[in-house]
């Protein structure tokens, strides 16, 4: 298979100013109330740390803690399967479902369940499956991919949804109201949530000491999907494990701050076992992880929490749309994720980047994120698949990272970091968002002057 | 586990165990309690506004009275506390997804998070779990004293080490998935209204 041509199919995206804008705008602004949801907590930076120490503490001790989790879990009455691949575990869900001659499942949002492509895996077997939450289901209405790890259909306008649910469900198609067209889907997809027997769920956070499963939604969607059916499957990857309920709070208090700026979610949700006369499994997958997990300079990405930080802050991917990438995982995340599952497919990807550091300086577990960026963009020369434009610009990220002073630069001013690189780096065919736009506008102001000049704006932004 | 499952698992803790990095240490967490108890009343009431909650801090009187003017078009008021019958009780639903039935159900939380504004409930005072999400309206009773400062005290509650469900619930459910607008109800609960009322079993003074 060809690279995934990142910057061409960002010419897509771009060529459409309505939606460029948009999106960029939208994100954002929820980066920008995620930096003043953590100014309100004083010891946001020490949580960062312990995030970050916690999650290298259990994947250093990832086999230990596991067992762990499996033990209490099965205590609990849980079902413990394994999967070491996409196929075995869509394979195991499958026979779940079969063996309870299940017809029809309702599923929240699970990033996991995309990378295995479980949906069509079941849908290929008759297995009609309904997306709960509403992002989730847009996508699936509108047949694409997800675009964004936390809000799968950001990119699309109230007019594209309205649209949609004129064609799919007979709506008007002329009101672009949020809270009507979410009164639209809630009104279509609760017959199917009251009628199904089985539900699916992923996990954000899986708790060794308890065997708890936890969940965080908005809509109350994982909830649904576990508990009005009788039959609760959970997908997770083996690197969502975290030791102690007393960790569980760190991460808690981090998440969804990072993600929309918001303290919490509307429902987060311990599943630690099955109700009365109902039946709970757990599918621990690796599906790569492990081999991961050996690698040196990048197992770190393995600390993520999803919480699509670093996608909001990146100047590329707000300018070009998550469908961009042609992957699971998308933004800086998925730059440093991707490749891990196919070298040659997702080659490219580690050029979609200023390498700016925005995203290592937001991202709640401290994933050296940029620094990882610059490392692949290194393994992709070393394996040949990258071409003369992208080694050009590469000698120059080189140059820059080499050199403490400029490298120091480099993270924390990224109108430096732009100003060090040449024209061609930044405006060739690859950075397709740059090619159509003068700098970013973050280019004028660093990190650290944003939080200075910004303060009191984002406080009023967000009515505190 | 089943025959074919013993192999796949092992196979998979052997990969982890032969990839993981050198074991480092895990850190110490900190009691982060910043803020003195006056403060977790309002607190509390910010965060659940902030989640477009609603809290009510003063006596409603008589419960039932007060709910039909509350909610004038209801007509199945669930009760899942001692102090109020309603038109039915948890223990009546026969099958989970009926609490899609219920126009509004009354609970009573053990404890309220003062830095998020959420409320704790579990399988305990559910009964019926779908009442979390399915039933449309939720009235919540909260003792002001059951109200702790932080997350870090909320998950020392007991209940996350021993029930089998554990909600923090935080405002009526909600989606910003289109246009980047949040908007209530998304899926679950479309009102979720906090009422101060002292619990009658209170141990804490
Ligand atoms: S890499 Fe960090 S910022 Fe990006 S999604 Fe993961 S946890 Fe969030």
């Amino acid at each position: 298979m060809n690279p995934i041509d990142q910057a061409k199919n960002a010419e897509a995206f771009l060529a459409d100013t309505t939606h460029e804008d948009r999106l960029d705008k939208l994100l954002w602004m929820m980066r920008m109330r995620r930096d003043a949801a953590a100014r309100l907590v004083t010891e946001w930076e020490e949580l960062r740390t312990l995030a970050s120490e916690i999650k290298e503490h259990t994947l250093s001790n990832l086999a230990e803690y596991l067992e762990q989790f499996e033990a209490n879990a099965k205590a609990n009455g849980v079902i413990v399967h394994w999967a070491t691949d996409a196929h075995e575990h869509n394979q195991i869900v499958y026979d779940i479902l079969a063996e309870n001659r299940i017809e029809t499942l309702i599923k929240s949002k699970s990033m996991l369940t995309e990378e295995c492509e479980l949906r069509p895996f079941l849908e290929r077997r008759n297995i009609r499956v309904t997306e709960t939450d509403l992002g989730e289901r847009i996508q699936q209405l509108d047949d694409q991919p997800p675009g964004h790890i936390v809000g799968p259909s950001i990119h699309k306008t109230t007019k594209d949804v309205a649209t949609l649910f004129s064609q799919k469900y007979g709506s008007d198609p002329n009101n672009e109201d949020p809270a009507y067209l979410a009164g639209v889907m809630r009104d279509n997809t609760r017959p199917d949530i009251l009628h199904a027997t089985a539900g699916m769920t992923g996990a954000n956070f899986v708790v060794a000491e308890t065997g708890a499963i936890v969940v965080a939604t908005n809509e109350g969607n994982a909830d649904l999907s576990a508990h009005t059916p009788k039959l609760h499957i959970c997908s997770a990857g083996i690197e969502k494990i975290i030791p102690t309920t007393e960790s569980l709070a760190v991460f808690i208090r981090l998440l969804t701050r990072s993600a929309t700026g918001d303290a919490i979610t509307q429902y987060t949700s311990s599943f630690r076992g099955p109700r009365k006369g109902a039946t709970m499994h757990v599918v621990l997958v690796d599906n790569g992880r492990s081999e991961r997990l050996g690698m040196g300079r990048f197992w770190h990405s393995l600390k993520c929490i999803r919480c699509a930080a670093c996608m909001n802050t990146c100047p590329v991917y707000r300018r070009s749309g998550g469908l961009s990438y042609g992957a699971t995982y998308m933004g800086p995340i998925g730059i440093i994720v991707m490749p891990t599952f196919d070298v040659r497919k997702y080659s490219e990807l580690p050029f979609a980047s200023t390498l700016n550091g925005s995203c290592s300086n937001v991202c709640p577990v401290k994933i050296d994120i940029h620094e990882q960026i610059y490392g692949w963009r290194e393994i992709m020369e070393a394996k040949g698949q990258i071409q003369v434009v992208k080694k050009a610009a590469m000698r120059v990220a080189d140059k820059v990272l080499s050199s403490p002073e400029l490298y120091q630069v480099s993270t924390t001013a990224l109108s430096t970091t732009l100003d060090l690189l040449p024209h061609f780096a930044i405006y060739n065919r690859l950075n397709a968002w740059g090619k159509h736009r003068d700098v970013p506008e973050a280019a004028l102001e660093t990190f650290h002057q944003w939080y200075k000049n910004h303060r009191l704006k984002a406080n009023e932004v967000l009515g505190l | 586990m089943s025959a074919l499952q013993s192999p796949l698992r092992n196979s998979i803790l052997d990969a982890v165990r032969k990839n993981q990095p050198p074991p480092q240490p895990m850190p110490k967490i900190p009691r982060f309690h910043a803020t003195a108890p006056d403060d977790h009343v309002t607190l509390f009431s910010k965060g659940v506004a902030r989640m477009a909650g609603v809290v009510i801090a003063d006596d409603v009187g008589d419960m039932d009275s007060f709910l039909r003017k509350r909610y004038p078009d209801a007509k199945v008021f669930c009760s899942a506390i001692s102090e109020y019958e309603g038109t039915m009780r948890p223990s009546s639903l026969n099958h989970w997804s009926e609490a899609s039935a219920i126009d509004v159900c009354v609970l009573r939380s053990p404890m309220g998070v003062a830095e998020t504004g959420s409320i704790l409930l579990s399988d305990i005072e559910l009964q019926v779990h779908t009442i979390a999400f399915l039933a449309h309206d939720l009235v919540v009773l909260l003792d002001p004293k059951e109200i702790v400062d932080n997350i870090h005290s909320a998950y020392e509650h007991p209940y996350f080490k021993s029930r089998p469900y554990s909600l923090l619930m935080t405002g009526p459910s909600g989606s910003g998935d289109i246009g980047g607008i949040t908007v209530h109800p998304a899926q679950g609960v479309k009102t979720l209204t906090v009422i101060f009322s002292p619990s009658p079993t209170s141990k804490r003074t």
